[in-house]
């Protein structure tokens, strides 16, 4: 703890704590110390010159926000003298500035404008030399205008892309009046290494930068703002939406626990898609192959009608639903419940399936909760960092920059393990390239040597956990000669990772679909939280297992009960105490058979066992492995309901299409990756006649004879907290800017930062004997190339909502396939040259992008495009566990066209 | 390849970019550091290159663009000023067909400016490449020019 001291600023006694930063101090007392380059975000810099203060015992001016106060300092903060010097500084600035106020984006937000104001420059008469040679503008990036003529050459910009984002890809380019800043080797912003996120932008305290989309839209005191959360990845971010006349003007990041004020480039420009006029906004219903538009009262009316008469015919378990990752808990609650109560059956499922399936049987089995055990934030102060199937800053971006601020500032360790060569590689002490699908051999070699080399931590498996004995036997026989042999990886690599690991004091795991599409996904999730255990990293802040999830409320979806064998909060279906719980809550007979699964769930579509099928917001048309599979099962469906905010490859193969609120429209609450609740504010008015989602599931499951009641989300979950101990202590009442994360069991618990600290959610870990299994499928003669898929930065899920938006589509219009240079040579391929991709389930053509990224003999396909699906080509052979298909391992082959 | 080994001299720590940057344009015969070199240099030292080129375009020692076998350096500062450097450059600008920043077509020389070489007793001075030459006159300078140009 500092020490709390005692300064003086113009005369009054300040209480502060020793260090502190003199500027900020001030300003926080109420001494209205101009400044243009502090921001709090970033390291001072101590540019601008306009925070100069006298400090006694000091000669002449110092710049305030460089001085860390200390106690008994005798500051002067206004007098004329400093007064005159700061009007200097500012007609200083303005001669060099380039006056496009009247047209300027940041006009009544500008730091330069406010101060003029403040201090009364007379701007025809400034005494300095006027700048007349303006420097060229730099629009070429699809998402930010850079005016050198209007750059106060500051700083802040340049250390918010590398201090706060890690990236570094702005800097100053010459010096003196010459001065500008710019990316990369000076190049324009298009042809650089700028991924979009706008973190400069934000930072610009002028109007040199500004975001393109946002330009002449609207005048700062037009604009309403709101607060809200991103509704993209699992991140959870705030943000602080812009507004005019219900259109988003701009997005800028706010102040969230999990994010600071940060953003990526999808959070910050992807907003585009909620304005689109392809929104659903009527009822549809399909007769004789096309869609007409319907009445709330008819389609729903026809949807119930439906669902009964399936449910009547053929049982509950001709039925199933498919929940969404993208809509909030109570909807995914409501949907569930009319899935369980209304209909019957646990065939209730959502996209988690295909993602982090094996996330939670694996870290339920081994610590007893299958969720990241610790916080976003703790990130920034492990002292290693293993990554592994996890593409950090592209798929979590927000994630990726506090893991770049542990390698950059603070000095982590960084050990990257992924058969690609991403991003992060580039920070890491050692990279391990595996061959995909041999996970659990390279964790069981990295901890024969941690055992070997006694570096396990002893005291915590003997107090915390069980199962070591059985364990350790597997483990002796992943000797690193062996485990080189199974992956690939250099013997010497994996012992200086073993060690590196072994040896850290707060050691944090991060994986993600790298880690869980495999048909051993459950294997390499226990591996993992094997490794964490042997050196006791859990349970502890900074240290343990961390899942990242990938949709907005993927997390949530997962809680509140839309998976077959568990109500909301995991209580199992099979537990006849849990089972009499819900049906007393429900007042209705409910089923103790799991349902089923995604993928089970298609295939029992396809052989004609499941009639009736109600998809909200999910997309399994493009999101689903083996599509042609997909496409057949739902052609042969009786009925099907699909509930989305627009057209999707799979609402155009229902009968009834049913228009949504999207997430800037509606309140209710999403569960980050961390486990946060946070609530919604609704921003904008729906558009035509589209409703929330858990009003429609309400109304079809009231037409079907069981009423539920609710008046809002507030009061769903309300009854959540009633139903489910983990969120006990979650209402919308508690929420604010900081939310809650579970475990929450009352109303008097904070919520829970990092879990398993002193006891694990089972009571004691459990270590798991894990063999290596081959992946189901590999290259062979026929099929000789090893094909994996993922996402990208600038596309999300099946692109429903990011292909929609123009900056990212500029920034990657459509489908690719990484190839490496040796695939290439071997086929005569060029880049950007269109090819051929098979597997033995289906054929895309696609464009081949040659990069070292992925190993020699291995494709890489993003899984966002339509026109050239990912999917066609994946592998649906499951995890036996979890259900989760192969989607990271198939063999394909490869075609010059 | 001989970048590669002058790169590999080098500790990747970031104190050394000044060095590895010089000695990577020493060993160039056209004195310059090209786009690649600086990838190079950027993933050797992991610094963005923003960053790497932020330092080579802060220094005026540096130079992006190819220059001539021998480079003009006069000097601009003040006891230089007074003794005539002005009319020197207009001198060698006519001279070499080029203006200041720039090289001449058959690629021998290019002209700058630098601030005080530190010989002020013989002002107006210039360097060209390592060699420092004072109590310069437009003869002088026509001998010296010459005398390079034999080379």
């Amino acid at each position: 703890m500092k020490s709390i001291i005692t300064i003086t600023i113009d005369n009054k006694t300040i209480k502060a704590r020793e260090g502190d930063n003199l500027l900020k101090v001030a300003r926080d007392n109420g001494f209205d110390i101009p400044g243009l380059c502090f921001y709090e975000k970033i390291s001072p810099t101590g540019a601008c010159r306009l925070c100069l203060v006298k400090i006694k015992g000091i000669s002449g001016f110092t710049a305030s926000c460089m001085v860390s106060v200390t106690d008994g300092m005798n500051v002067i903060a206004f007098d004329k003298e400093l007064e005159d010097a700061r009007k200097t500084i500012i007609q200083l600035l303005i001669a060099d500035y380039k006056q496009g106020c009247m047209t300027c984006e940041t006009n009544a937000s500008c730091g330069l404008e406010d101060l003029a104001y403040r201090y009364n420059i007379e701007m025809d008469n400034i005494p300095f030399p006027v700048r007349e040679e303006y420097k060229k503008i730099d629009d070429s990036s699809p998402m930010l205008i850079y005016d050198p003529n209007m750059c106060i050459i500051c700083f802040r910009c340049i250390k918010a892309c590398y201090e706060i984002q890690g990236k570094g890809v702005i800097d100053f380019v010459e010096r003196g009046i010459d001065t500008y800043v710019a990316p990369d080797l000076g190049d324009l912003w298009k042809d650089s290494s700028c991924d979009g996120c706008g973190e400069c932008i934000q930072a610009c305290p002028v109007g040199a930068l500004m975001e393109k989309p946002s330009k002449g839209k609207a005048r700062k005191w037009e604009i309403e703002k709101e607060e809200t959360i991103c509704p993209y990845c699992g991140v959870g971010c705030r943000i602080e939406v812009e507004t005019k006349d219900n259109e988003i003007i701009r997005i800028n990041g706010a102040d969230g626990p999990s994010n600071d004020s940060r953003l990526c480039v999808k959070g910050r420009f992807g907003y585009e898609y909620q304005m689109s006029n392809e929104r659903l906004v009527k009822p549809l219903i399909k007769e004789n192959g096309k869609f007409r538009e319907a009445s709330w009262d008819e389609a729903l009316d026809l949807v119930a009608e439906k669902l009964s008469g399936i449910k009547d015919k053929y049982g509950s378990n001709a039925i199933a639903g498919l929940s969404s990752a993208r809509c909030t808990n109570e909807e995914n609650y409501i949907f569930q419940k009319f899935i369980r109560a209304t209909i019957g059956t646990n065939n209730v499922d959502h996209c988690a399936r295909l993602c982090h399936a094996s996330t939670v049987a694996g870290l339920a089995r081994a610590f007893g909760s299958g969720a990241m055990t610790n916080s976003i934030k703790e990130f920034e102060y492990a002292d290693c960092i293993l990554i592994t199937g996890s593409n950090t800053t592209e798929t979590h971006p927000v994630i990726g920059t506090y893991i770049n601020n542990a390698v950059l500032k603070h000095g982590a360790k960084l050990i990257v393990v992924d058969p690609r060569r991403i991003d992060l590689v580039k920070h890491a002490n050692v990279w391990l390239r595996q061959k995909n699908g041999t996970d659990v051999a390279w964790m069981n070699g990295i901890m024969n040597v941690i055992i070997n080399e006694g570096l396990h931590d002893k005291e915590f498996i003997d107090t915390r956990t069980e199962g070591f004995e059985a364990f350790k036997k597997v483990v002796a026989q992943y000797t690193p000669e062996k485990v080189e042999e199974i992956t690939g990886i250099p013997k010497d690599k994996l012992i200086e990772a073993a060690r590196i690991y072994g040896k850290a004091k707060n050691a944090s795991i991060v994986f993600s679909m790298g880690i869980t599409q495999h048909t051993t996904g459950t294997d390499n999730v226990l591996s993992t939280a094997n490794l964490a255990m042997l050196t006791g990293n859990v349970g502890k802040e900074s240290s343990g297992v961390n899942p990242l999830r990938g949709q907005n409320n993927v997390q949530g979806a997962c809680d509140l009960g839309a998976l077959p064998n568990v109500y909301p909060g995991y209580q199992k279906v099979t537990d006849p105490n849990i089972k009499a719980k819900f049906e007393t809550k429900w007042n209705t007979k409910l089923d103790d058979n799991i349902g089923l699964s995604v993928v089970e769930i298609m295939n029992e579509v396809y052989n004609g066992n499941i009639k009736g099928l109600y998809i909200m917001g999910e997309n399994p048309m493009i999101s689903d492995p083996n599509l042609n599979h997909v496409e057949k099962a739902l052609n042969k469906i009786d009925f099907l309901v699909v509930q989305d905010i627009f057209m999707t490859e799979t609402s155009q193969l229902a009968d009834v299409v049913l228009p949504a609120y999207s997430s800037y429209e509606k309140t209710g609450t999403f569960t980050n990756t961390e486990r946060r609740v946070q609530l919604l504010t609704p921003i904008l008015k729906a558009p035509g006649d589209s409703r929330e989602d858990w009003w429609i599931v309400q109304e079809i499951s009231k037409r079907m004879g069981y009423e539920m009641k609710f008046k809002n989300q507030e009061e769903i979950l309300n009854e959540v907290a009633e139903v489910s101990p983990i969120y006990g202590g979650i209402h919308f009442s508690r929420l604010g800017v900081e939310g809650l994360q579970w475990p929450c069991k009352d109303e008097n618990d904070p919520g829970t930062k990092y879990l398993h600290k002193n006891k694990f959610s089972r009571g004691l870990g459990l270590f798991s004997p894990v063999d290596y299994i081959p992946p189901a499928e590999l290259p062979d003669d026929e099929y000789p190339y090893l094909l994996s898929t993922g996402r990208i930065l600038y596309h999300y899920h099946t692109g429903t909502m990011s292909r929609k938006v123009s900056i990212l589509n500029d920034f990657e219009p459509g489908p690719y396939a990484e190839i490496s240079p040796d695939i290439a040579n071997t086929l005569g391929i060029s880049d950007r040259e269109n090819i051929r991709i098979s597997s033995r389930r289906g054929t895309i053509i696609t464009k081949a992008r040659i990069t070292n990224k992925v190993d020699s003999k291995s494709v890489f396909i993003p899984f966002h495009f339509a026109e050239a699906a990912a999917n066609k080509l994946t592998n649906d052979a499951l995890d036996p566990v979890a259900k989760i298909p192969e989607l990271k391992v198939a063999a394909c082959k490869i075609e010059k066209l | 390849m001989i970048v590669d080994e002058i790169i590999k001299k080098y500790e990747p720590k970031e104190e050394n970019i000044l060095d590895i940057l010089h000695d990577i344009q020493d060993s160039d015969p056209q004195h310059y550091l090209n786009k690649e070199v600086i990838k190079k240099v950027s993933k050797h030292l992991n610094i963005s290159l923003s960053q790497i080129y932020g330092v080579i375009t802060f220094y005026t020692m540096f130079s992006v663009k190819p220059r001539g076998k021998f480079i003009i350096r006069i000097c601009q500062s003040a006891p230089c000023h007074l003794m005539g450097s002005k009319s020197l450059i207009e001198h060698l600008e006519q001279l070499l067909r080029v203006d200041v920043g720039e090289t001449t077509e058959d690629g021998v020389f290019t002209l700058e400016t630098t601030s005080c070489l530190g010989v002020c007793g013989v002002a107006p001075a210039m360097m060209i490449n390592d060699d420092v030459y004072g109590n310069l006159t437009p003869e002088r300078v026509n001998n010296i020019i010459e005398k390079m140009r034999e080379e």
